[in-house]
């Protein structure tokens, strides 16, 4: 029988019983009978039921923490996992990030707190330097409804200058869960480009499973069983990340936390913005091509990639074709990828010459909240007038929104105060929002609209806007 | 008996110490009811939902969802073998809907089978043929037509028609605050057990386990004897499991009932917030006098409730909205109608503070406007306003303020925070600043303690002491988070004198203490407390007798000390008494019992003395908005709160910095939100947004008030403080109103209601540029 091969809290484990289309979480609930790892919402929002996984062919101390809700036990496969019940110390101590939060007084009803936990075990594993913001970052994906979170924010800062405590995987397990196990039945991870295709040939209906993060849903809430999945987390060439005289180059497996040093770097601004998608625990399983192939209003990465003219690349076993974000979204979550398709390179040029990027996100709450305005704008100022600009629009219409009425209005004129007044009646033009539970469709135009008098004060180079975030 | 005791090493009252789950929550072995091992045979139950706003149902048809694999059970009102009813307070509230269904989301049906799978998919073939009825979605339509759940309640003082008339100024308005859910990270959950000899043993994580008994022995026909309801703990509560865990443990009861077999029932998330209760949303009306010096003289509101389709506690949470729209100030002639107005949606419930925080939003609402009219300081014209020592001191209701420190815990926090300097850096900032504009707003807090109906002010304990030394505590309160259970070990472990280590509390359990209140009111340490102190004293003279015999002194010289017990020079260890109190044949087990002295309360006219005591606080606020999308960040908070004698300093801290966040959040960026068809579309974190860590402000100070013992005898001179310090965030919403009023250099008076999402500030910003241009 083939089985799961993974390791759960340091010691091996062979699955042959659980489906391996079945959630993280329940798994760990009713076959492992780990109660320590709770649910609180089954979408990947609260992190209650977070968990922090290693995988052998990255750096070793590198736990990751993820939403156990929205895994499904296939992913596990040669990885190594730990939940709350692995990290007190074999002689009954606790783990100084357990200890951190019981001297703060960090807890009260209890319910979140293996969630924080295990985000805050990960984040002290990977040495990261504490900061106020790096805290928020690690924490933005966990829920407390009773402390607020002043004691949790305390206990992370008192581990700074503590050692990693776990130790990282020993050479020999790194080895075994690296090798190839015989595959389980509904659950297909294919370790090449071309076994993937192939797969995906001959089996185009299959769920074609990227971080999870969204088809994930499926299996936690609506409690669907899928009985043929095909991973792209295992194809090397998928998780390439290309850095070129061009372009940044993002394999179709790349994930938000792989591409962010790399958006830093080159587009500051989409970096920024990724870092308000989701949570870690969402950034470290989900990926950038997912986020496209979903073509969602509302992903957060669409109007950057169709602002900075991004292209796709979209291979089959009969070879690969290439085309332009923009063209790749066909409608509301419709794309022009055909059955058997997947993304194999999403391609995102350089800035040139006096281009420069801006991003902005809309939403009630600052992190992990899906957008009700987000705007995209690649623009050139070129002696005080706007040489050129591409603006694009999420959660305005049923697909991103290139808002070529403003682009016209704007590029060749003087970039000053009396361009702006132009910018509302070309905005309703381009824009047909509607009024959701997020935000009005009046106030998605309004605020869509003063997204380009910030842009403009960010832009202009006499003042650039201050930030609440800055404050 | 309450004097205070001496400050100490050993820990007992008043000593700062940890959660006694703290390991167990950190370590993930605290088991929450979901954690459980149960019996093999269990089975997993799903509801059947409501799919309109209001509607007859014509029939429903279980064929299918009883044929479906693993279905052993399924239920509608018609199998109720008792009486359809779970209604905390009034009657003919079903647990299932009959013949009417009055909201989406209303139970109709429910399945247990073998695997929850299996029961959410029978769930979905269950077939209901409804005729769509027409539906009241808002509390306007409601108020409009008349229609409520309840009568209405009014609390009437003076000539308020005539003071009206005769002041200086008057003005009149509309405010809106929204609703709230409790988003508890535990979602519902029950666990019903049949026993033999038609007995029900049930799990629930309830706040109220004699309502869930109660609940449950109707819906069965058993006598309340022959339901047990147990809870070790919540994983959060918030009053959301008040009355709602009754509706889960009720039919989790009811699927047991006929299965014959153990049923588990817990909420999917989505179900959770679309099947149980919320925090009322308000409607205010106002019409109010004053004078040029800001000085109140009379005030005529309509409070009116969206309760929802059933009343459950909605009269309860209106009383309280009633007496606390005063908040610390003195009106003197005044008129309040608080109206529980009946919709088509899930019916509203007890959270935190209990119709409290919407009464002050009113009042504080008013304040700020009727000050920023005068272009007076908000903190000047509230001191011409706040009660009186001697005089101006008696409350709408007819209640004197006999313990006012309002004064003094506002002047503490004003001087500690420098306000005058912090007001002329916000200044400076905003005249720099164009588009991000900052506001600071402080706010005074009095709230009432005690349940307002004076009945439920009663708590039992139940205390035994073991051989050796070793005491278990048992009462009727619950277990939430909120460290109720170290507070009361801390009171044993006082009245011994020994640590609170040797204290254990086991789960509350209606077999063990009977007849309680609710762990609710902020009132769980209070009454718990003193039962358990009662219960402790006894066992503790039956001890000093026993130790006075043997060292052949009066019972009067025996010390309890340390752990120890002395006469003179001479000592035993606590668990050598308890061992030769047990040869004496003495007993040391006692039931404990307290009933709160000086209240009462007249529902028909609205007066009396509903509160033993009131705790005060203050704090003040600094947001910071973006005026082109609303955005809005809360940039510091300092917060005083009263707490008397606190039992635990640690533990009221939490309760400070956790009530202000989740106050912070109903205020801000939690906002409920229906479609036209009565459907909830905010049911999940996705989509409602609880405030995070990075929204908590990066400066932020809360602080107990020092030397501040309770004027009345409460439990070594303690305060209750659950939900008090929520209402302290109403400084963060008068801070956003005051950062848009800086726009028009604050000469025009914002329109912003609550929650102060982005939208609602940037329109609140459009329309102070529209008024001022």
């Amino acid at each position: 029988m083939p089985a799961l091969r993974f390791m759960l809290n340091g010691e091996w484990r062979s699955e042959e019983r659980a489906s391996p289309t079945m959630s993280v979480l329940d798994y760990l609930r009713t076959v492992a009978r780990l109660t320590g790892t709770k649910e609180g919402c089954a979408e990947g929002d609260c992190g209650a039921c977070t968990i922090a996984v290693a995988c052998p062919d990255k750096d070793q101390h590198a736990y990751q923490a993820v939403n156990s809700c929205l895994m499904m036990v296939g992913q596990l496969d040669g990885l190594s996992v730990m939940t709350v019940e692995g990290l007190a110390r074999g002689d009954g101590g606790l783990h100084p990030v357990q200890q951190a939060l019981v001297d703060t007084d960090a807890t009260q009803c209890g319910f979140c707190t293996p969630g924080f936990v295990m985000s805050m075990f990960a984040f002290h594993q990977a040495g990261e330097r504490i900061t106020e913001t790096a805290v928020h970052e690690a924490l933005a994906g966990n829920l407390c409804r009773c402390t607020g979170y002043r004691p949790i924010i305390e206990a992370c800062r008192r581990l700074a200058g503590l050692p990693p405590f776990v130790q990282p995987l020993a050479k020999e397990d790194a080895e075994r869960l690296a090798v190839s196990p015989d595959e389980p039945v509904g659950f297909t991870a294919p370790r090449s480009l071309g076994a993937l295709a192939s797969a995906l040939a001959a089996r185009p209906q299959a769920w074609l499973l990227g971080g999870g993060t969204d088809l994930g849903l499926l299996v936690s809430k609506e409690r669907q069983s899928p009985t043929d999945v095909i991973s792209t987390a295992r194809v090397p060439e998928l998780k390439n990340i290309a850095v070129t005289a061009d372009a940044l180059e993002l394999g179709g497996a790349v994930t938000y936390s792989a591409a962010l040093p790399h958006l830093d770097d080159l587009f500051p601004a989409f970096g920024a913005l990724v870092r308000r998608i989701g949570s870690r625990q969402i950034r470290n399983l989900g990926t950038i091509a997912g986020n496209l192939a979903t073509a969602s209003p509302i992903g957060d990465t669409l109007p950057c990639l169709i602002a900075l003219e991004a292209r796709v690349v979209l291979r089959r076993t009969t070879g690969a074709r290439h085309m332009s974000v923009e063209d790749f979204i066909t409608g509301y979550r419709k794309t022009a990828l055909a059955p058997g398709e997947f993304i194999e390179t999403i391609c995102i040029p350089r800035l040139a010459g006096r281009q420069r990027f801006f991003a902005y996100k809309l939403s009630k709450r600052f992190d992990q909240d899906i957008s009700a305005v987000i705007a995209a704008f690649r623009i050139a100022i070129s002696g005080g007038k706007v040489a050129s600009l591409r603006a694009v629009y999420g959660g305005v219409a049923p697909t991103p929104a290139r808002a070529k009425a403003l682009e016209m209005v704007l590029t060749g004129h003087p970039w000053n105060s009396e361009a702006l007044a132009a910018i509302d009646a070309a905005l309703a033009r381009d824009l047909s929002p509607i009024g959701d539970h997020r935000a009005s469709a009046s106030y998605r135009l309004d605020a869509a609209a003063n997204l380009v008098r910030r842009l403009h004060a960010d832009s202009s180079g006499d003042e650039p806007s201050v930030r609440l975030e800055a404050l | 008996m309450n004097t205070a005791p001496l400050a100490r090493t050993r820990r007992g009252a008043h000593a700062a110490v940890s959660h006694d789950s703290a390991m167990g929550h950190v370590t993930g072995r605290a088991i929450y009811l979901d954690d459980m091992a149960v019996p093999p045979n269990t089975l997993h139950a799903a509801l059947v939902l409501s799919g309109h706003a209001h509607a007859r149902i014509r029939r429903i048809d279980l064929t299918r969802a009883r044929r479906a694999p693993g279905v052993v059970a399924a239920v509608t009102a018609a199998d109720i073998p008792g009486k359809n009813d779970i209604a905390p307070i009034l009657t003919g509230e079903p647990a299932l809907a009959e013949e009417v269904v009055e909201y989406v989301g209303h139970p109709v049906a429910a399945i247990a089978a073998e695997t929850m799978d299996q029961a959410r998919a029978a769930a979905a073939l269950v077939e209901i043929d409804y005729e769509v009825l027409p539906a009241v979605l808002t509390v306007d339509e409601a108020l409009e037509k008349g229609h409520l759940v309840a009568p209405e309640q009014k609390m009437v003082r003076g000539d308020v028609d005539a003071a009206l008339k005769r002041a200086p100024r008057r003005m009149s308005g509309e405010l809106r605050c929204g609703g709230q859910d409790h988003f508890y990270l535990e979602g519902q959950i029950a666990l019903a057990l049949p026993g033999e000899d038609r007995s029900m043993q049930v799990y629930s994580s309830t706040q109220h386990p004699t309502e869930v008994q109660h609940g449950v022995a109707h819906l069965l026909g058993l006598p309340f004897s022959a339901v047990t309801v147990d809870v070790r703990r919540m994983g959060g509560a918030f009053g959301g499991k008040e009355s709602q865990a009754t509706i889960i443990a009720g039919i989790a009861a009811l699927l047991a009932w006929h299965a014959h077999r153990p049923v588990k029932l817990r909420l999917a998330r989505d179900h959770d917030m679309e099947v149980t209760g919320k925090r009322h949303g308000f409607l205010f009306r106002y019409d109010v006098g004053y004078d040029e010096n800001g000085r109140i003289l009379a005030l005529d509101m309509v409070l009116a409730a969206n309760a929802g389709n059933i009343a459950d506690l909605s009269p309860p949470v209106v009383t309280r909205a009633l007496c606390h729209a005063d908040n610390c100030y003195f009106i003197p002639d005044i008129r309040l109608r608080g109206l529980a107005c009946k919709t088509n949606t899930v019916s509203n419930t007890a959270f935190r503070g209990f119709g409290g925080p919407q009464g002050m939003f009113a009042i504080e609402a008013i304040v700020d406007i009727l000050a920023r009219r005068l272009k007076l300081p908000l903190e000047t014209v509230r001191r011409r306003n706040y009660y009186g020592i001697d005089r101006d001191n008696v409350t709408p209701y007819g209640m004197t303020v006999e313990d006012n420190i309002i004064h003094r815990v506002v002047d503490e926090l004003e001087s500690s925070v420098d306000l005058p300097r912090w007001r002329r850096d916000i200044d400076d900032f905003n005249r720099t600043s164009a588009v991000v504009k900052k506001g600071l707003a402080t706010v005074p807090v009095k709230f009432g303690i005690s349940f307002n109906l004076p009945t439920l002010n009663q708590a039992g304990a139940l205390v035994h002491v073991y051989t050796d030394g070793s005491v278990l505590l048992n009462h009727g309160g619950t277990e939430m988070g909120q460290g109720l259970f170290i507070k009361v070990a801390q009171v044993v472990a006082e009245a011994f004198h020994i640590d609170v280590s040797q204290v254990r509390v086991s789960a509350t359990s209606t077999g063990k203490v009977p007849n309680t209140s609710a762990t609710a009111a902020s009132s769980g340490s209070d009454l718990n407390g003193m039962a358990a102190l009662h219960a402790a004293e006894q066992i503790k003279a039956r001890m000093a007798e026993v130790a006075a015999a043997r060292y052949e002194v009066p019972a009067a010289e025996i010390i309890f000390k340390d752990g120890r017990v002395f006469a003179g020079n001479d000592s035993m260890s606590f668990g050598e008494l308890a061992h030769a109190c047990w040869r004496q044949r003495v007993s040391l087990s006692a039931a404990g019992f307290y009933r709160t002295p000086k209240i009462h309360w007249d529902a028909k006219t609205c007066t009396g003395r509903p509160f033993f005591y009131f705790t005060y606080g203050a704090a003040a606020a600094e947001v910071a908005i973006d005026t082109l999308t609303g955005e809005l960040r809360v940039l510091r908070a300092e917060l005083l709160q009263d707490c008397g004698r606190s039992l635990n300093p640690a533990i009221d801290l939490g309760q400070i910095e956790g009530a202000f966040v989740q106050g912070m959040g109903w205020l801000t960026m939690e906002e409920l939100w229906w479609d036209d068809k009565g459907r909830l579309r905010t049911h999940g974190p996705s989509t409602y947004k609880i405030p995070g860590s990075r929204d908590v402000p990066p400066i932020f100070n809360a602080r107990i008030l020092a030397d501040s013992p309770n004027r009345e005898a409460t439990i070594f001179r303690s305060k209750a403080v659950g939900e008090p310090p929520l209402m302290l965030a109403l400084s963060v919403w008068l801070a956003i109103r005051d950062a848009i009023a800086s726009i028009a250099d604050h000469r025009i008076v914002p329109e912003l209601d609550a929650p102060a999402t982005p939208e609602r500030i940037l329109a609140a910003v459009n329309q102070l540029r529209r008024a001022a241009s």
